[in-house]
């Protein structure tokens, strides 16, 4: 297909072509792929649920429990310091970026999703504050150190002509480079923090005190007044992070954060050292009194097995969804945007059509998971539909705000022909742009979903985690990490091939 | 011995030439201003000059090389970033120190920006950037300056007050111009480009505005 693409793709006059011609692409793919998988309804009788489900979201019920506050409280402050220290992690590591073997520790660190992490650490380090910074803190040291390279890149380099001889790197750096990239900076560790606000709330799902805890005792148990009492806090949270973050108030929040943190758990260096230099080490390896044939073939014996049974399948499981997801996310997004657009609704619309979409991105695609997994019953189904809900919402608002600065001429069409003739046209390479870049991070979150059951690679490796099975899930983590990077490397491949920006802003 | 000198210098981009075999020596002390239409060399051979020198030369590129989120105060103590240990510029960044407002400020009161001491670049216009750069070139304290169209956004008024300026506190001075006028009072001696050729290198004093028209026509 991509030879097709350069071979007459890019002839002046049928420039969109290509651009059309991958979405179909991608579109028969994903039908394809959603007949393979297994996407159905499996409850008798959805309907009571969601009668249930209604009556709770109208009955938000705040003092259903008194660790309701405090599950709030950690989750604002395990999301502060995770990100702080993150941020600490990867700005260093964006300095070293040049260096190719910095590129594959970033690339390998952000791949693992944060639950994976934190069932990483969770063996290591217990049920203690630490696992929960680190889970967050590492793979967004990953991320920060990517993006920050990026962004100072972008400086403008005219002022180091005019530099005197003799200034040091140091001056240079923070006179010519910083400046500039400091607001950038400033607005990206924000909107982390935003995404750290849900990777903390999830945390709660692997047993940390933040609102995920609760959120999934309230979801198995029907306490959905509780559920929506959560959650609504937790958009407030979300929705007023202008208001309450500002750079200055940082250290102050890190300290109280600090504070408030249950500090609670036995913290045991020997687990650390036999966790890294024992557990995660093969079966067959660990068991051998020395190394020789036998040790090595009975190693081949159990690759083959955990990639024929576990890894593979895992895989087959990972790409359909992902693909589904990334497709259905796109279709939403198309569907989504013009609820915040100018171009098409009022105020009064636009605001609501605000809400929708905050809800949408706020709420964790794991919870949305959740929600039609009891409403529809185990299947690839509510998997598909909450990623694509989820990110359709974030790529919709990005691409809303683009229309917003669009100049139309004065006899311009109106509403659908509106749409279809001007507006979608003109943003599509940047809808195709937020939407590959979205797809890597696709995959990621169908992995995690694999927690819920869904038999993705996540849950392989989180049965292998039960199991204290160490070895395997090592293997698996891996085996994700890799296809992650994979996608990560097609996705920039085809952006480039597209002509399509590489950088993202904040997607 | 001239301060600068090029010998049959020629300058190709992608097979175009920009200077065709030029030769020119400039002497210590000497105020040159090189005009001609744009196209016709003039940054090139301003670069080509500064190459030469530019350990004790300050430069006010076209494109200004100012950092646009930093205020004009800190733009002109980029001049002197190389007097100082890194630490005290990172302070100085951060926090601007006293000491050093005090030895900026009498600069921008010569090129009339005394009031905008600390509003960030973005903020200004055209002239005023302009007239931030040229603050800068003044405080880096070098004794050759070079400037590629440093006035061209700056009013009338204001622009012989910054050109003044830009003379009282430089020994040697090669400026590239497009007002005739300004270039012929503030020159000592007058190097007229046309298509990457030298067509003229004639003292100031001995001209008339319309003596150039020619370099102007097609």
């Amino acid at each position: 297909m991509t030879a097709s693409i350069s071979s007459n793709g890019f002839k002046a006059g049928s420039k969109p072509r290509p651009l059309l011609r991958i979405s179909l692409g991608f579109l028969v793919i994903a039908l394809v792929l959603g007949l393979l998988g297994d996407f159905e309804i499996t409850t008798l009788d959805p309907w009571i649920e969601i009668e249930r489900m209604v009556a709770g979201i109208i009955t938000p019920d705040f003092s259903a429990t008194e660790d309701l506050w405090s599950a709030v409280v950690n989750t604002v402050a395990f999301a502060i310091l995770g990100v702080a220290l993150g941020n600490a992690m990867g700005f260093p590591l964006a300095l070293a970026f040049q260096f190719r073997a910095v590129r594959i520790l970033c690339a390998f660190i952000r791949s693992v999703h944060e639950l994976f992490w934190a069932l990483i650490f969770l063996q290591v380090f217990g049920l203690t504050p630490l696992t929960g910074v680190l889970a967050i803190a590492i793979p967004y040291a990953g991320i920060f150190a990517k993006v920050y390279s990026e962004i100072l890149e972008e400086s403008d380099p005219a002022p180091l002509q005019t530099l005197p001889k003799g200034t040091s790197s140091i001056s240079t750096f923070m006179f010519v480079r910083m400046p500039d990239a400091w607001a950038h900076f400033k607005t990206y560790a924000l909107y982390r923090l935003e995404c750290g606000l849900r990777s903390s709330a999830v945390l709660g799902f692997v047993g940390l005190p933040t609102i995920g805890f609760h959120l999934e005792s309230a979801f198995s148990q029907g306490r959905y007044s509780e559920v929506t009492a959560l959650l609504i806090i937790f958009y407030v949270i979300i929705a007023t992070i202008r208001k309450w973050v500002h750079a200055r108030l940082i250290p102050l929040y890190i300290i109280l954060a600090l504070l408030v943190i249950p500090w609670t758990g036995e913290l045991a260096t020997s687990n650390l050292v036999r966790f890294f230099t024992y557990d995660i080490l093969p079966h067959p390896l660990r068991v051998a009194e020395t190394f020789d044939m036998g040790t090595l073939s009975a190693l081949g014996a159990w690759l083959s097995i955990m990639w024929n049974e576990q890894a593979l399948p895992g895989i087959i499981a990972t790409i359909i969804l992902t693909q589904v997801a990334l497709v259905g996310s796109g279709a939403l997004t198309l569907l989504f945007f013009p609820l915040i657009s100018p171009k098409f609704f009022n105020t009064f619309g636009r605001t609501t059509g605000h809400i929708f979409l905050v809800v949408l991105r706020s709420t964790p695609e794991y919870v949305l998971a959740l929600i039609f997994l009891l409403l529809w019953g185990p299947s690839m189904l509510p998997a598909a539909v909450a990623l694509a809900l989820h990110n359709g919402a974030i790529i919709g608002h990005l691409i809303g705000r683009y229309t917003e600065d669009m100049d139309l001429r004065p006899d311009s069409p109106k509403g659908l022909n509106l749409y279809a003739y001007d507006v979608l046209p003109r943003l599509y390479p940047q809808f195709l742009a937020f939407l590959f870049y979205r797809w890597e991070v696709i995959m990621r979150e169908t992995a995690i979903l694999g927690i819920l059951g869904i038999a993705t690679l996540g849950f392989y490796i989180d049965s292998a985690f039960a199991d204290l099975r160490f070895d395997r899930a090592m293997f698996l983590i891996i085996v994700t990490a890799i296809l992650n990077i994979g996608i990560d490397t097609l996705s920039r491949y085809i952006r480039g091939r597209l002509r399509l920006r590489t950088t993202a802003d904040v997607v | 011995m001239p301060l600068l000198e090029l010998k049959n210098a020629t300058v190709q981009y992608n097979g175009t030439a920009v200077l065709n075999n030029l030769s020119l020596g400039i002497e210590q002390g000497e105020k040159i201003a090189l005009v001609g239409q744009s196209g016709a060399g003039k940054s090139t051979l301003l670069n080509l000059l500064y190459q030469q020198c530019k350990e004790d030369a300050a430069l006010v590129p076209q494109d200004l090389g100012l950092v646009r989120s930093l205020s004009v105060f800190h733009n002109v103590y980029m001049g002197r970033l190389n007097k100082h240990p890194s630490w005290y510029n990172v302070v100085n960044l951060i926090k601007p120190l006293k000491k050093e407002v005090d030895q900026v400020l009498p600069i921008l009161i010569q090129v009339g920006l005394e009031e905008k001491v600390f509003e960030p670049i973005r903020e200004l216009s055209g002239g005023q950037q302009q007239r931030t750069a040229v603050a800068r070139a003044i405080f880096k304290d070098s004794s050759i300056f070079f400037g590629d169209e440093p006035v061209s956004a700056v009013d009338e008024h204001q622009s012989h007050t910054v050109m003044q300026a830009i003379s009282a506190s430089h020994q040697t001075v090669v400026l590239s111009m497009h007002d005739v006028e300004l270039a012929l009072k503030y020159s000592s001696r007058v190097i007229g480009l046309k298509d990457g050729d030298l067509v003229m290198n004639e003292p100031s004093g001995s001209l008339k505005a319309s003596d150039l028209d020619g370099l102007y026509k097609q």
